[in-house]
């Protein structure tokens, strides 16, 4: 026992906050990198995250393709439409202030969901897990979900990846080189808006793969994003505005701690991440991975 | 020629006494309810598509004049809702408003709508407080209350052997309120809580508050929350084997356009209370498949409510010979409702319309047979016990 709470239910909340975790995690690895690179506050971000759930969904519904399939399409979808919108719209916003950008995405996302509410009801679709990975596991302390437990790698396995495509390939270099002073890079002859446009997609992309993977967890629901995109920016703020390495850490350490505060206190389990955010902002204005500027 | 002139004349002649007694000379209805949030598939559009149907199918014309229905967006909120019905009643002669989902914005307009002297039916909100502390000898409650889904569930899963039970609640008013009174009837049959958790509005993740439920041994998980946050708990409690583990789930306010929107295979062994089902009688089952072909969904209580409600109101226009506020309400408390929502209703004198309602049990998938075939009715519970008795009501109305 372990403040009147036995450890048994508390190694069960653990693995759930780690799950949870995960999702934040993708989520706010997206947000930093494209916060990182192009100054843009993504709050379209949640809308691509419900357009990787729907793109799995409709794929399946109207293609028959699987959810391996749709693990792969769903983002390479997202990442596209994310493309065209950075290329049309977004990238003539770069001169100006932070703010436009902002309320820019914002707009587009208030436009994703109401016209897929228009479409599919607030309600929302079920998207069945895939036959491989139903039914659960008896872990003895707790009864695993096989899928959640697939959510954990899978997204533990793609944060790695983004990290070492940023930290250690050549493009990943590319890209450092170019949020830290675009016309050098430019001069050197490396395409930047090249650059920022790949960068968009991924980080959309990568919102469009958490979706996917939450398509059989949660209803997929036009409404899907806009609860969670709230709680992201807090852990990308947590973790250091643009920190991908910070974004990464903090999201599976606030979903444990959100994990761990259903159990002590359930009240304040939506509130626990913002008041970890306004110590952290307190105590550490750049956030717990990030440069003092 | 000279015939047919003096015809339509006479025609004419005949109309216009009745046609007095229409103010404006059209009687208009206002579907104000959320149609791009949380419920607005519970209520919504459809509802809308109800009392268009309601009004067809009464003729299009009452007393002689033109029925019309207008509908607006209330987004949930009562500030917006009190100044769409202030707008409607002051300069587009909207005779009454209808459907009001979300208890709050019902309160507020049912408040507005006395002070403006006109009739509303609310049946897409949940509190009793309409009919109880804050009634209205014009406003009017149909469809369904909290009281009403607590009995249903509460009560008649206890005597069908559920009589253990952990809540998961929604934390605010309504959701303290449905667990509350749920709580009561459970305890009334002899049942017993073991416990209770309470989740904040539009949680995503249940898993921890579900694995709580597991742990605590009870034999029913009451849901006492609502949209979205009861559809993700049940989706996640079928993940994580809670009702293959033989505990029984409980949602105290989900209808049939939830449980289609979760699909049966997470949904199945669900237990729900609804006061209408399309596959219940003959006629329900036509009026549902005409709604369908209109809307593509069956109706749930709250559309269906909303059809019997424009009925009504039309009928007791009729009856009255006016659309007179006084004259009407008063013919709404007298006469009877028979129609494809209920067959023997009645209104009492705190304005709450009392039918019989229905503890539902979902569907397995392979024991369905048509498209929206999902309940099977477990029990039903006569509107007299299922309503709350008017003289305790708590509305001064009644002596």
């Amino acid at each position: 026992m372990i403040f009147g709470i036995p450890v048994q239910a508390l190694m069960g909340q653990l693995l759930v906050g780690l799950i949870n975790g995960s999702f934040y995690a993708l989520l706010s690895l997206g947000l930093a990198i494209i916060f990182g690179l192009l100054r843009v506050i993504n709050f379209a971000h949640g809308a691509q995250y419900m357009l990787g759930a729907f793109a799995a969904l409709l794929l399946l519904n109207w293609g028959g393709i699987n959810y391996w399939l749709a693990l792969i399409l769903a983002p390479l979808i997202v990442g596209l439409m994310a493309a065209v919108v950075e290329k049309t719209m977004l990238s003539r916003l770069y001169k100006l202030d932070h703010l436009y950008g902002l309320l820019f995405t914002f707009g587009l996302a208030l436009a994703i969901e109401g016209t897929f509410r228009y479409f599919f009801g607030a309600s929302g679709k079920p998207y069945a897990p895939p036959a491989q990975l139903t039914g659960a596991v008896n872990l003895g302390f707790m009864f695993l979900p096989i899928y959640r437990g697939w959510v954990v790698i899978a997204s533990l396995a793609v944060c790695i990846a983004v990290w070492l495509l940023i930290e250690k390939t050549k493009l990943g270099a590319y890209l450092r080189a170019a949020t830290e002073n675009p016309v050098l890079v430019q001069a050197f002859g490396v395409n930047v808006p090249l650059l920022l446009t790949l960068t968009y997609a991924l980080g959309a992309g990568l919102a469009g793969f958490a979706g996917v993977l939450a398509a059989p967890v949660y209803q997929v629901s036009p409404l899907m994003g806009s609860n969670l995109i709230i709680i992201v920016f807090a852990v990308v703020v947590v973790g250091g505005m643009g920190s991908i390495l910070g974004a990464i850490v903090t999201g599976y350490l606030l979903g444990v701690v959100e994990g761990l505060t259903k159990v002590f206190y359930p009240e304040a389990s939506n509130i626990v991440i913002f008041v970890i955010m306004a110590i952290v902002l307190i105590l550490r204005p750049a956030g717990l991975f990030g440069k003092d500027a | 020629m000279r015939n047919i002139l003096l015809t339509t004349a006479a025609v004419g002649l005949a109309a216009t006494p009745a046609l007095a007694e229409i103010s404006d000379g059209v009687v208009k209805i206002g579907i104000l309810n959320d149609q791009s949030g949380v419920y607005a598939d519970f209520g919504g559009k459809y509802s809308y598509e109800a009392a268009r149907m309601a009004v067809e199918d009464f003729g299009g014309k009452v007393l002689d004049a033109p029925i019309e229905v207008v509908t607006a967006d209330h987004q949930n909120k009562p500030d917006i809702a009190s100044n769409i019905a202030r707008q409607w009643y002051d300069t587009e002669q909207v005779d009454s408003i209808m459907e009001l989902t979300t208890s709050s914005v019902a309160l507020a307009v049912q408040a507005l709508s006395k002070e403006k002297n006109k009739v509303t039916i609310t049946t897409g909100a949940a509190t009793t407080e309409l009919t109880g502390a804050q009634c209205s000898p014009l406003g009017f409650h149909w469809a369904y209350d909290t009281h009403a889904l607590a009995v249903g569930t509460g009560g008649a899963l206890v005597e069908a052997g559920g009589d253990s039970w952990f809540f998961l609640t929604a934390d605010y008013a309504f959701g303290y309120s449905l667990e509350e009174q749920t709580a009561n009837f459970v305890k009334e049959k002899g049942g017993q809580v073991v416990g209770s958790v309470r989740h904040p509005l539009a949680t995503t993740d249940y898993s921890s508050f579900l694995l709580q439920a597991q742990s605590s041994g009870a034999k029913v998980i009451g849901l006492a929350n609502a949209g979205m946050d009861t559809q993700n708990a049940i989706k996640q409690a079928s993940e994580f084997g809670i009702t293959q583990g033989g505990q029984k789930l409980a949602a105290l306010l989900f209808t049939i356009a939830e449980v289609h929107g979760l699909g049966l295979d997470a949904a199945q062994g669900l237990n729900l209370t609804e006061s209408f089902y399309w596959n219940r009688t003959p006629e329900s089952a036509e009026f549902g498949k005409r709604f369908k072909e209109r809307t593509g969904v069956m109706p749930n209580m709250v559309h269906a409510g909303t059809y019997s409600a424009v009925t009504q109101y039309l009928k007791a226009i009729e009856a009255a010979g006016t659309d007179e506020t006084e004259a009407v309400a008063a013919k709404l408390h007298e006469l009877p409702v028979s129609d494809v929502f209920t067959q023997n209703g009645k209104v009492a004198a705190n304005g709450r319309m009392i039918s019989d309602v229905y503890l539902m049990e979902v569907k397995k998938p392979d024991e369905v047979t048509e498209d929206w075939d999902y309940y099977k009715v477990v029990a039903t519970i006569p509107g007299d016990q299922a309503y709350l008795d008017p003289a305790e009501s708590g509305c001064p109305l009644v002596k």
